[in-house]
């Protein structure tokens, strides 16, 4: 504090209260901590309860309900054809995303020149990533859905999707792509290799388990994405199986969505199931993503498999 | 693509390297074409949400207007549609105002910051400055799955959970906090709070509410938050607090005046994130908040974010040409306007935070 003589040292100091303080203090950051657990806690123990007295007040067959189509009517509802036009969608988006990103991503960090367009490039990016994936949804409705004809099918689902999740595997890549050692190149370069040939066999395979890994976690973001599909439109139920990219559908979130609002009870049950569904959807991504992570973790460094 | 390596060697001949530099060239050249997608997708936002907007004001497209000739005629005005206090586009006697649902987007913003900022900030504080490394490093990622959720399933979390016990519970407590119900006589008895909240809140709370839209929203931004400015506290060197210890500092102290100061602009920028996140965030807060567009302070009323009005006007194909499909964009534009606002001011923020200590 002010200035003091030696023996006035910490005189004005109640140890006592700065100890409670101290005390007081963590005891509110540990609780802060506690809350968002107690949260997620609660969330899923809330679904698992709604699904489990949904299956037994309903009596929901759950061969049924993962084979069967929707219907208007509660009894016969399933959730098929909506885990189907959800497989399509991640199929459909992790083909048109992923080569566009990781293309991307090899431009920026092997070839691009320190000049305003890489810049210019790499800011929007930032930019793309923060903006709310309703807005894909609006730019697909006019432009894909309405302004080219295609109409409210899984294709322009999917280029939503795309649109959406590009900049995460973007982000990714550049990460692993940059985590391959120089060293690594230049012994190819050595070789006589040519850039490109140094990029697509020394560099890439190194880098494929974290872009990959990116690209799983994107998608299990995408797999759970309701807005833009509600924006692009999709069917109240999805009452046949889609048989192509250019079949009208209700994927799994937006048939959760529909189920919540009717006003039959056994709905509201169905969609509680159909939640869990979703989430061991996303565990098993999750899963494969730390799969692949831990495994190709350990040999990473050696360059054997080049 | 390529061919792999039949040449061999590209020391053979001029040819085969000529070949090969044509090569890298067209790759190049691909590959740039992918990064310019991205500055497409921009450009094409930008673009389509002014070009459809444009027919809810003028009553034609800008394309239309340019290459069919179409003529503008006045629909809505500007300043009804930033000062009106009513929001009906769709309505037999319609009302343009935005307003309503603008306030409705800043008031879920700023209620779930008021949630996800101190909370947030005070788990990155316990990781950062208390936690054991185990304990961070089990933490941090069961946090995180709270922003890998799908907002669907909050959505439904409030409607199933939230709303129908918390909120109501809360309402109840405070018109009585005898907890004896509504509907049981308690007129003689009433809560210290009653002529407040029955006044502000009339009967009792309907299947939505402000306050579950913020709970719900607040909740999911909270690992932004805590995750991002742990990075930033992470980044304070240990110098600075072994020099505040040297001079007898408690921890608290430490935390409070060194840490939390030193990572000031990393911590900005987690908030500025959190806060664009639930701007933009849409299911969560259509199945929470509602669908009525009010001018609402009260915390357990029905409100309408853009977002939802989105999503509420969402008819596919349907709809094109009429005013309800109009309004889409006019709205879009706003919210992605918001939205571009607070990513250019988090950019800002990360460069000066990349600076301090690198």
């Amino acid at each position: 504090m002010s200035t003091k003589r030696e023996t006035d040292f910490l005189a004005d100091v109640d140890l006592g209260r700065e100890k409670l303080l101290n005390r007081l203090f963590y005891g509110t950051l540990v609780v802060a901590s506690l809350f968002g657990l107690a949260m997620l806690v609660l969330l899923l123990t809330d679904v698992l309860w709604e699904a489990s007295q949904a299956l037994t007040n309903f009596d929901i067959d759950i061969g049924n309900f993962l084979t069967a189509t929707s219907s208007s009517r509660a009894e016969q509802a399933g959730f098929g054809a909506s885990i189907i036009a959800s497989v399509w969608l991640m199929v459909l988006t992790a083909v048109l995303a992923f080569f566009i990103a990781v293309g991307c991503a090899i431009y920026l960090v092997e070839y691009a020149p320190e000049n305003r367009v890489t810049r210019l490039i790499e800011a929007n990016l930032a930019n793309l990533a923060g903006v709310p994936s309703i807005v894909y949804g609006l730019l697909v409705l006019a432009l894909i859905v309405n302004d080219a004809g295609l109409g409210s099918v899984i294709l322009a689902g999917a280029i939503a999707l795309a649109l959406l999740i590009v900049p995460i595997i973007i982000v990714a890549s550049i990460e692993s792509i940059r985590a391959v050692p120089s060293s690594v190149r230049d012994g190819s370069y050595a070789m006589g290799a040519t850039k490109w040939q140094t990029i697509r066999q020394v560099v890439l395979p190194q880098a494929m388990p974290g872009i990959l890994t990116g690209t799983i976690l994107a998608l299990a973001r995408a797999v759970g994405e309701t807005a833009p599909l509600i924006m692009v439109g999709t069917m109240l139920h999805a009452t046949r199986y889609p048989d192509g990219p250019f079949a009208s559908f209700s994927a799994m979130p937006t048939q959760i969505y529909n189920w919540t609002y009717q006003a039959d009870r056994m709905f509201n049950g169905l969609a509680a199931v159909g939640i869990v569904v979703l989430l061991l959807f996303l565990v098993a991504m999750y899963a494969l993503a730390g799969y692949l992570r831990k495994r190709y973790e350990t040999d990473g460094s050696s360059i054997s498999n080049v | 693509m390529s061919t792999e390596t039949q040449s061999g060697s590209g020391i053979s001949g001029d040819d085969s390297l000529e070949a090969a530099h044509e090569k890298n060239r067209r790759v190049r050249r691909v590959l740039f074409g992918c990064a310019a997608v991205t500055v497409v997708t921009t450009v094409a936002i930008f673009l389509v949400l002014f070009d459809n907007a444009a027919s809810y004001f003028f009553g034609a497209r800008i394309s239309e207007v340019l290459f069919d000739g179409d003529s503008i005629a006045r629909t809505v005005t500007f300043t009804e549609f930033f000062t009106g206090t009513r929001w009906a586009p769709d309505h037999a006697t319609p009302a343009h105002g935005v307003l309503p649902i603008v306030w409705g987007t800043l008031a879920i913003t700023i209620g779930a910051g008021l949630v996800s900022i101190p909370i947030g900030t005070a788990t990155a504080l316990y990781l950062s400055e208390y936690a054991s490394s185990d304990t961070r490093n089990r933490l941090k990622p069961i946090l995180e799955i709270l922003a890998g959720i799908p907002t669907i399933v909050y959505g439904y979390f409030a409607v199933s959970f939230l709303t129908p016990v918390l909120v109501d519970g809360i309402a109840t407590f405070l018109v009585n906090p005898a907890g004896r119900g509504l509907d049981s006589v308690s007129h003689h008895a009433p809560g210290l709070l009653e002529p407040l909240a029955s006044g502000m809140m009339g009967a009792s709370v309907g299947r939505y509410s402000m306050l579950a839209g913020i709970l719900v929203v607040g909740t999911m931004t909270i690992p932004m938050v805590s995750s991002i400015s742990e990075d930033a506290m992470q980044a304070v060197p240990d110098d600075l607090r072994n020099g505040a210890y040297a001079l007898g500092a408690t921890k608290y102290q430490v935390s409070t005046r060194i840490v939390l100061p030193a990572a000031v602009s990393g911590i900005f920028a987690s908030y500025i994130l959190a806060l664009s996140r639930a701007i933009g965030e849409t299911m969560a807060v259509t199945m929470a908040a509602g669908f009525n567009a009010n001018l609402t302070v009260n915390p357990f009323d029905e409100i309408m974010t853009m977002t939802a009005y989105l999503v509420s006007m969402a008819r596919g194909t349907s709809a094109v040409g009429t005013v309800q499909y109009q309004s889409l964009f006019a709205v879009g534009l706003l919210l992605f306007l918001m939205t571009l606002t607070m990513n250019l001011l988090n950019d800002r923020l990360k460069q000066r935070f990349q600076e301090e200590y690198r």
